[in-house]
């Protein structure tokens, strides 16, 4: 039962959300994740912070990003629906509103030298323009397979100037490169600073992620109200891999009880087909990456690796926040298969002339299940397009093509 | 007394610990690994519990790890490995690992298994002290385990005091710039263990990264108690046929 009282937006003290979040860090990393945790409220509260962050997310960004009535899709679900642009972001997807906060805290903590870790390429794109903004060394970890799908997006990285260095390990995807990230940090603790790509991580990463993520909804709110009067959806729909996106969305409605939150995850060839990234339907409390959340694991605590056509949602675990926002019900988790991501990704590009990423095409994927009603004001996050995933399209577009033939 | 407390009683210098992965390099080798250290005069054993993501490994220990999963180790085979431990080895014997699989197995039955083949204390790097002083910390002290934290040198000194305080056995000295594995420059590394030293703490201190041979081994006992070689024996064991003969050849490299 959720009550009015509780709140969905900040962890404890200790990091917690609910029964998940916290800090499980090997003590190497400890200096560091302390040195976070007690200054980064502090710094993103400081005038000059603030003032840099918003000129940044302005004149560089792009922002505020319109929320757009998409009118044909609306006839379709006889409903409104209003898409969120994150996908007009510099950079094609709202990964860079964190790496810009991030790489400001960083400097204001005297780092020098930056680390990611990338899946699809998105975040580490993100960094690797910040960092070329900011004239900061940069390396971004990603699986070794990551980088032979990839291609463009570790172009992309190593023309901005950063170093793309292969994970080999395990699984050599993401929750690998995370792992090469963070050991990378323990090896260097005193000069980098490791900018996690979304709400995962020991405590204080969520938190500070979602914080900086949270200017997707400050934007919906005032927006709405401008095309409403009312400053509240009915429905709030984001993709969730980690769920920096969602988070974003979510943030200024997780304690407006009204307002449905909806969470999409990929479900791969289906959920129960054993290839399928939908950790809240799969997963158990588990610790990974630093946080206790839930996690899609054997019987005996290995982590599973997952699978989803979008490399942005292809990792076994989820922000401790979505957790809890599963785990008390306050949050809808629904989630679209591979195929029905793509389809969503041609109608939505045929319907409205925009071509979304595979990671937010989940998220139009479950509009049709939602039981919408003409009186509804939903909000989808499109967290962003879907360049960077045009060979998968294409492929697609030849399938129906010989299917036809 | 504890067999580690029994240990440090009757010798404060040159303690040997020496880590090696359970199921490594084979599924049945655990035993026979214990067996083999015992003999050849190791003072402790820390046995390594395969993990798909351990955060603070390096590569050779982490392959050994995935080669063990690979060969099908888990806790509970582990345990029935571990049944004939005390009929092969009077030496203190570690389990370490990460948090995750030991929290699938259940943390209680975990210990209570553990204490009841034999298993004397327990390293878990990733299960911070918040979670050890208001959970964990009293089901393993029920259990008649020691629990090892460890320190680095970026650990402060009210921290390496508060975690010196919390653990029981010994403490183990890490560098924070060292996943496991990586040479280490001897010279930083002997201003930091000559602060611990000068600490005057409740327990021995062992010393656990870069010890590969006689030189390292002799240069970190200075101003510890000991010290813990892993990777440099994980790689020895790689490839061999004749597993005495490997862990006699390698320890006489060392000691």
């Amino acid at each position: 039962m959720v009550t009015q009282n509780e709140t969905f937006q900040a962890p404890n003290e200790q990091g917690y959300y609910g029964k998940f979040g916290g800090a499980y860090i090997p003590e190497m990393l400890h200096r560091n994740v302390e040195e976070l945790k007690a200054q980064y409220l502090a710094i993103m509260h400081e005038a000059s912070f603030q003032k840099e962050f918003l000129h940044l997310l302005r004149d560089y960004v792009g922002r505020p990003t319109p929320l757009f009535l998409a009118e044909r899709l609306s006839a379709e679900f006889n409903t409104s629906i209003y898409l969120k642009r994150e996908d007009l972001c510099h950079t094609g997807a709202h990964k860079i509103n964190n790496t810009i906060g991030q790489i400001l805290l960083a400097r204001k903590l005297g780092k020098t030298r930056i680390i990611a870790e990338t899946g699809a390429g998105q975040h580490g794109v993100a960094t690797a323009t910040v960092c070329a903004l900011k004239g900061m060394e940069c390396i971004v970890y990603m699986g070794e397979k990551d980088i032979e799908r990839q291609a463009p997006n570790v172009a992309r990285m190593r023309m901005l100037g950063a170093k793309v260095v292969p994970a080999i390990s395990g699984s050599r995807t993401l929750k690998d490169a995370t792992n090469e990230a963070i050991r990378d940090w323990i090896n260097n603790p005193l000069d980098t600073h490791y900018i996690i790509g979304s709400v995962v991580g020991p405590h204080p990463y969520p938190d500070m992620v979602a914080r900086f993520q949270s200017v997707i909804s400050e934007e919906i709110r005032w927006q709405l109200k401008e095309k409403t009067g009312q400053e509240l959806p009915t429905h709030v729909v984001a993709c969730v891999g980690g769920g920096s996106n969602a988070a974003g969305a979510f943030y200024h409605f997780l304690d407006e009880l009204s307002v449905q939150l909806v969470a999409v995850e990929a479900a791969g060839h289906g959920v129960h087909s054993g290839m399928s990234a939908a950790t809240t339907q799969l997963g158990k409390p588990g610790i990974l990456h630093g946080s206790k959340s839930l996690l899609m694991q054997t019987e005996d605590g290995q982590v599973v690796e997952p699978h989803s056509i979008s490399a942005g949602l292809d990792y076994p675990g989820v922000g401790p926040l979505h957790a809890n926002l599963f785990d008390s019900g306050r949050g809808t988790f629904l989630s679209a298969t591979d195929q029905e991501a793509l389809d969503a990704a041609f109608h939505v590009s045929k319907t409205e002339g925009i071509i979304p990423a595979l990671e937010t095409s989940h998220a139009f994927a479950v509009l049709g299940r939602m039981n919408l009603q003409p009186s509804d004001r939903v909000v989808l996050c499109l967290s962003g397009r879907g360049d960077k995933d045009l060979a998968t399209y294409i492929h697609e577009l030849d399938a129906q093509a010989s299917s036809l033939t | 007394m504890s067999r580690l407390a029994n240990l440090f009683a009757s010798k404060q210098k040159n303690i040997l610990n020496v880590y090696c992965t359970a199921g490594y390099p084979h599924l049945n080798s655990t035993i026979d690994m214990i067996a083999a250290l015992t003999e050849n005069g190791v003072d402790i054993i820390e046995l390594g519990m395969p993990y798909s993501d351990p955060l603070a490994d390096g590569p050779v220990i982490q392959q050994s790890g995935n080669i063990a999963l690979a060969n099908g180790m888990t806790i509970a085979v582990l345990f029935e490995q571990l049944k004939t431990l005390r009929q092969v080895s009077n030496i203190p014997l570690i389990l370490m690992g990460y948090m995750n699989p030991v929290l699938q197995y259940g943390f209680e039955k975990f210990c209570k298994e553990a204490a009841s083949v034999g298993v004397d204390g327990l390293i878990l790097p990733d299960l911070p002290e918040y979670e050890f002083e208001t959970e964990y910390g009293a089901i393993i002290k029920a259990n008649g385990l020691d629990f090892i934290f460890l320190v680095t040198p970026e650990t402060s000194e009210e921290r390496v005091r508060k975690l010196d305080e919390l653990s029981t056995g010994f403490l183990y000295a890490v560098s924070s710039s060292a996943t496991t594995g990586k040479d280490k420059d001897f010279d930083a590394v002997e201003t930091y263990l000559q602060r611990l030293a000068s600490m005057s703490l409740k327990n021995p201190v062992l010393v656990g990264f870069g010890i590969k041979d006689r030189p390292t081994f002799q240069s970190a006992c200075k101003h510890a108690n000991g010290a813990i070689i892993g990777t440099a024996f994980i790689q020895a064991l790689e490839g061999t046929s004749d597993l005495k003969a490997t862990v006699k050849q390698f320890l006489a490299t060392v000691q």
